[in-house]
């Protein structure tokens, strides 16, 4: 890896591929991890369905409980914007389609990249103020350890990454472009570690609480 | 509670894991939302009382013995262990700063049902002997005499005797072959024993068979509250086997909160087998009657009333229209409070909290929440369906130096009760 073409070259193929591996198992162990540990059998007697009322929880609980969101209105909407931000940053830029288009066959249609680009851009400002948040709110900053701060670094560098490589912002094309490829693997790599993990197991999450609450005849 | 060691309270931790515990933990992004949702926090505006932080403990458990990464950033040092010192110093947490309301676990964003997690962590903290001695107190008598508040028979004896004389009412006891078999709590025993003459009003003038068993008349549990299944189906058992003795197609849940989730949805789990009878709340009992013209009422309350949902029979119970159905044949100008049903806020009482003397000031400062929901309203009474909940409103309405009558549900309906003539 002498020069930013080498580097490239890399992290595209080797580097790519040892990510990948280590996402995907990883993501397998830590579900197994959850879903081996069972439960016993409920013998009292149900008021209500599990499934349904589970199924709808996974669904409802995207929005905010009134209350608490007029407690909390910046974590609630800061979380949507950089959550969406993130996703249409990742899944609706033409590049990113291609790539996947040529990984996994699969394609769908993207959006006019200087839309993505101001996308990315909220998303980013929302990242830092969310970082802020954190250092500063009370609960948020009491709560906060070591893997909250890798973990936002390590979702915030993709984003940062992929912005200045579209923008061309540091030359050569290779290095910002291999940069951002190989903040993407760390996120990759770490993701199956840390708490990054919640995007999978939160539908498991969600579906125990509404399921359980369902059971006792209340839609939680 | 004898021979309680750290090594004991991390095995009742593992024993408690399973696979909604480990998917919570795993999803749990220290949002903070479930800050928002504690009266504890909202009173206090401490961060400690964030009911995540609650369970850090039991977290760690889980992290360092329940998944890969943290096994192997255990092996390198990477983690803390679970100490007594830390037990020590969560203990005031877990037990007074939390009353097992489960609001929190109605917000959290990724489906965390923190309450759950709750109740089973606090069998780690008493099998570790880090339990307020105020719900030791309470669950040792529970256990020795029979109730939490150390009544015994001839109390309700007497009670029974003073309901008998002043209504001219029969109380069954003992009766074989009755319907319903009907629990009481201490604090209805010993402070609204109007509860037992509503009771035999009513359930005269709808024909209803029932009885109180001299055996097992005590419905609280306070295995429940300390987070003791030991303790918790020692006392579901006596409830069990004096219905199969009486041979009851029923069992009637009181108006106290936690002694409804203690028989109906723990107790089958404590004594690993369903039941050969049924558990009604008396509310669900109420509104079946009602609904099928068993019971009638006239007139209504001519003051302003709300309800206030008691948690563990609302939104951990699912006795969720039953209250209002039956406030509506009663009241003319009732109003309910801003967050109510399921989103309602707790007493300040709940979860054992009531039975811990060292929570006293906490309980009373946190009362403040149900405080702001009344000075919304400007109502004149309070309408409740638990015993506990009556009562800890009662003592934080007189510290707040708020005038207001707190009375239960059952009471009110048999004070409309159209009753036949002898």
């Amino acid at each position: 890896m002498t020069t930013p073409t080498d580097f490239l070259l890399w992290v595209r193929g080797p580097g790519f591929d040892i990510a990948l591996v280590v996402f995907i198992l990883g993501v397998i162990i830590r579900l197994l991890e959850v879903l081996v540990l069972g439960r016993k059998h409920d013998y009292s007697e149900p008021r209500g369905g599990e499934l349904g009322p589970g199924l709808k929880t996974v669904v409802t609980r995207t929005l905010p409980e009134t209350g608490s969101f007029k407690r909390a209105p910046f974590t609630v909407i800061g979380g949507y914007i950089w959550h969406i931000g993130f996703f249409i940053s990742l899944f609706l830029f033409v590049p990113h389609i291609e790539l996947i288009n040529a990984t996994l066959g699969l394609s769908w249609p993207g959006i006019a990249s200087n839309l993505v680009d101001a996308v990315a851009a909220v998303t980013i400002v929302t990242l830092i103020a969310m970082l802020f948040s954190r250092l500063t709110h009370p609960v948020k900053r009491y709560l906060s350890g070591p893997e909250d701060y890798l973990t936002w670094l390590v979702t915030f560098l993709p984003m940062l990454t992929g912005y200045l490589a579209y923008h061309r912002m540091i030359d050569p094309y290779p290095l910002v472009l291999g940069l951002h490829i190989l903040s993407v693997e760390v996120l990759m790599i770490v993701f199956p570690f840390t708490k990054l993990m919640h995007a999978f197991t939160f539908f498991i999450a969600r579906w125990y609480n509404g399921a359980m609450s369902g059971r006792r005849g209340v839609q939680s | 509670m004898s021979g309680a060691t750290l090594e004991r309270g991390l095995n009742a931790f593992r024993e408690q894991m399973n696979a909604p515990i480990a998917s919570f933990f795993s999803s749990c992004v220290n949002c903070g939302m479930c800050a928002e949702a504690c009266l504890f926090y909202t009173e206090t505006e401490d961060p400690k009382y964030t009911p995540i932080n609650k369970l850090e403990p039991f977290r760690r458990v889980w992290e360092q013995e329940y998944t890969l990464w943290g096994k192997l950033k255990s092996m390198i040092g990477l983690t803390e262990p679970v100490t007594d010192e830390l037990l020590a110093e969560w203990e005031e947490l877990i037990y007074d700063g939390c009353t097992l309301c489960g609001r929190c676990s109605m917000v959290c964003p990724v489906g965390n049902d923190i309450s759950y997690m709750i109740r089973r962590a606090r069998e780690g903290f008493v099998a570790a002997g880090y339990a307020p001695e105020g719900i030791k107190g309470a669950s040792r008598r529970a256990v020795t005499i029979g109730s939490p508040m150390g009544v015994k028979l001839p109390a309700l004896q007497a009670q029974i005797k003073h309901v008998e004389a002043d209504t001219g009412l029969t109380i069954p006891i003992d009766v074989e072959g009755a319907d319903y078999m009907a629990l009481l709590s201490s604090m209805e025993i010993m402070n609204f024993p109007e509860y037992l003459e509503a009771l035999g009003r009513i359930f005269k003038q709808a024909g209803v068979s029932w009885t109180i068993s001299s055996e097992a008349f005590e419905a609280t549990n306070s295995g429940i509250q300390i987070g003791s299944s030991d303790i918790a189906r020692v006392l579901v058992s006596r409830v069990v086997s004096a219905a199969e003795k009486l041979k009851v197609k029923y069992v009637i849940s009181p108006e106290c909160g936690h002694a409804y989730t203690a028989i109906r949805w723990e107790g089958p789990n404590l004594i690993g087998r369903p039941y050969d009878f049924k558990v009604v709340h008396i509310l669900e009992l109420l509104d079946e009657l009602r609904a099928s013209g068993r019971i009638k009422t006239e007139g209504t309350e001519e003051d302003r009333l709300t309800f206030h949902d008691p948690c563990q029979i609302v939104r951990k119970g699912g006795v969720l229209e039953q209250p209002r159905n039956l406030l509506e044949m009663v009241t003319s100008d009732y109003v309910d409070m801003t967050d109510h049903r399921e989103m309602n806020w707790c007493c300040g009482g709940g979860g054992g909290v009531s039975a811990n003397e060292r929570a006293e000031e906490l309980r009373i400062k946190v009362f403040k929440r149900k405080k702001s929901q009344l000075d919304e309203l400007n109502v004149d009474t309070l309408v409740t369906a638990c015993a506990n909940c009556r009562l800890i409103i009662e003592e934080g309405l007189e510290e707040y130096r708020m005038e207001m009558p707190v009375v239960g549900l059952t009471e009110v309906i048999a004070e409309h009760l159209v009753e036949d003539k002898e």
